[in-house]
């Protein structure tokens, strides 16, 4: 089994009028086996959260600690964080001219892997998981997230959790601007990589919909830059109903 | 006349990101042909093989405003270019007949070429020897003939002068291949008969004190095939000029380019077709990556249409890509036409950059920094590497990029401002 620990956890950005803190001390622990949805309105700290556990050079961590399995994740580099396990399905994904996703996909597993693929089984591997999730066969030869709708630009990202297989993934928002056969080829992409019983997630959403379609074991609630609230799918629920008001003051 | 005069020029520094580049990676425009008009050509240059009428240039001028003057080791001026402090060594097919002759030998200006600016007329003129190559008539060379100049010193600067003949209906590839250190000035003239196909490439890997000024023109005969290469990585500065037309209807040319600035380096490439015959077709593809403070490289593509050239197809394509900040590319695509009566006329120029966006990505996937820019750039140039299509140095220039490359790494990647 295994763990990813969030203590305490303070991020800033720098800004013109210099460095703003975004998360105020954040908890937060994620077993293998568990989805925690994360939810929170706009600019509550969501996707901070996400692309800090990341590495994104642009947030800077002022104090706390994130460990996965007693590693201390923040002293890792981007890639380092990617082959220790994490996997970070954005919600802009990078257009990158001239890297068409078939190699992509091969330099990627490689680099989590240590080692190539077998060229006829990752073929099989690929050819099947693009099958599951509906994406076109010409779509391996294009240039990678280049000129892709934001529905294939999200389906591209669950293939890559698929195939990376990594042990823990940060959703951030993997659910917005999908219509709903989107939505639900998505989610059904991310609960294959649960099935096992052996995976994390981190699903950050703004909206409830997607967890019809995939079920959190426990909620939490951001509200300026920290959890305000916690509970299990029920709390869920009462968002659903009256949203973040009762967090934020207004309806948001 | 219609003039489209498009300068696609991009300096890069800590704050020129947008967040269309940044986003997209690329940024491009891209328009078709004008309506038909006469005159003269905004093209004109002196022609002359008189070194005295051609004044000394100053670098104000439209041709030389991109080149830094004050490097070019006076080829352009006065420096003498008696120095022979190069070998020369050649490969051929058995068939191919490579011979080094006096400079009147008749095969010299057989392609109809006319110094256009002064190194080139001094280079002419000061030239004691030609390299002659020549194809057969009806030879199907099997392996590529290579020439490789090795200069030995960039003290002395020299004059060369090369003509490759590929006679009717024979198919060959040749190789010309620089290196070492020289201050060189050259003319290649490449000429090709009735239905012939010959692919030429020239391959600037130059020790970096070297200094190269090329003019290479090209005929293209009859039906004749041409596939002409530039390929620049070192040098302190290189500048190819590539002009090309027909010697009768129905040639095809394919023009590709393919350069890697680094820090310092200067690497400019012109090139101007005259679709002077009907029913002709060129297809201009350059494409370069930069790195490191003051790489500096200049893309000038001319395509001139002239009233006769009635159903010919032109297009060019220039794609450059900045793999870190304080490199300038510039990119400036013209073209110019006269008739209307013509199947297809376009051009298009693209500068992007490998951004932190992209770096984070990759990496974001497991991927090391550096073999992320590797990735990028080999995506970058193999569709052009393909093209050239000579397998026996499709795997050296591969591995000359990644060289290249290896020398940029640790750079940090090209700033983007947005997130």
């Amino acid at each position: 089994m295994s763990t990813l620990e969030i203590r305490d956890l303070h991020v800033s950005v720098e800004t013109e009028a210099g460095p703003k803190e975004i998360l105020r001390g954040v908890d937060l622990t994620v077993n293998s086996g568990q989805t925690h949805a994360i939810m929170g309105p706009n600019g509550s700290g969501k996707s901070t959260l996400a692309y800090s556990l990341a590495g994104h050079p642009k947030y800077t961590v002022t104090s706390g600690e994130v460990l996965l399995d007693g590693e201390d994740v923040l002293a890792m580099s981007v890639d380092e964080r990617a082959r220790a396990g994490l996997f970070l399905a954005m919600q802009y994904p990078v257009e990158v001219p001239g890297v068409s996703v078939s190699n992509f996909l091969r330099t990627a597993k490689t680099a989590v892997d240590g080692e190539a693929p077998k060229l006829r089984t990752w073929v099989k591997d690929v050819k099947e998981a693009m099958d599951k999730l509906a994406i076109a066969d010409d779509f391996a030869e294009r240039d990678l997230n280049t000129g892709f709708s934001g529905g294939e630009k999200k389906r591209h990202e669950i293939l890559q959790l698929e195939l990376l297989n990594p042990k823990f993934a940060v959703l951030d928002e993997t659910d917005s601007g999908l219509d709903i056969d989107a939505l639900r080829v998505v989610s059904d992409g991310v609960n294959r990589f649960t099935a096992g019983g052996d995976k994390g997630v981190l699903l950050i959403t703004h909206y409830t919909r997607i967890l019809r379609y995939i079920k959190p074991d426990f909620v939490h609630v951001f509200v300026a830059g920290r959890v305000a609230e916690e509970g299990g799918s029920e709390l869920a629920e009462k968002l659903e109903e009256k949203g973040y008001v009762d967090y934020v003051g207004t309806p948001a | 006349m219609t003039t489209a005069n498009i300068p696609a020029s991009t300096e890069e520094r800590a704050s020129a990101g947008t967040a269309q580049q940044a986003q997209h990676g690329l940024t491009e425009h891209s328009h078709g042909a004008g309506a038909p008009d006469h005159g003269g050509s905004a093209f004109d240059t002196v022609a002359s093989f008189d070194v005295a009428d051609h004044v000394v240039p100053r670098g104000r001028e439209e041709e030389w405003r991109f080149t830094p003057m004050a490097r070019l080791r006076g080829l352009h001026d006065d420096a003498p270019l008696d120095g022979h402090d190069y070998e020369v060594s050649v490969d051929a097919d058995p068939r191919v007949v490579v011979e080094t002759v006096e400079a009147t030998d008749p095969r010299r200006g057989s392609s109809g070429y006319v110094p256009n600016d002064r190194p080139s007329a001094r280079a002419w003129a000061e030239a004691d020897k030609v390299l002659a190559i020549t194809v057969p008539a009806d030879v199907v060379a099997e392996k590529p003939t290579v020439v490789r100049l090795r200069g030995l010193s960039a003290e002395k600067a020299a004059a060369g002068h090369v003509v490759i003949t590929a006679e009717r209906f024979s198919q060959s590839v040749v190789v010309l291949e620089h290196e070492g250190s020289a201050a060189f000035a050259d003319n290649i003239e490449i000429v090709t008969h009735d239905g012939a196909r010959l692919t030429l490439v020239s391959l600037q890997d130059w020790a970096d004190d070297s200094v190269h000024l090329s003019h290479h023109h090209v005929s293209v005969g009859r039906d004749a095939v041409v596939k002409h290469a530039v390929v620049s990585f070192g040098g302190d500065l290189v500048r190819t000029s590539v002009t090309l037309d027909y010697a009768a209807p129905g040639g095809d040319a394919e023009l590709l380019g393919l350069y890697f600035a680094d820090s310092g380096q200067h690497l400019e490439k012109r090139l101007f077709v005259d679709h002077n015959q009907p029913n002709c077709r060129s297809n201009v593809l350059y494409k370069g990556a930069l790195q490191g403070a003051k790489a500096h490289t200049v893309w000038i593509g001319n395509v001139l249409i002239r009233p006769a050239a009635e159903g010919i197809s032109t297009y060019e394509l220039n794609r450059n890509l900045v793999l870190t900040d304080g490199a300038r590319a510039d990119s400036v695509p013209n073209l110019e036409i006269e008739t209307g009566e013509i199947e297809g006329a376009g051009h298009a120029s693209a500068t992007g950059r490998f951004d932190d966006e992209q770096l984070f990505y990759l990496m974001a996937r497991g991927i090391p920094a550096d073999e992320a820019r590797r990735l990028v750039v080999r995506g970058f140039f193999t569709e052009l590497i393909n093209k050239i299509g000579v397998p026996e140095i499709a795997e050296r220039l591969t591995a000359t990029v990644e060289r290249e490359l290896a020398l940029g790494e640790g750079l940090p990647a090209a700033t983007s401002t947005t997130h």
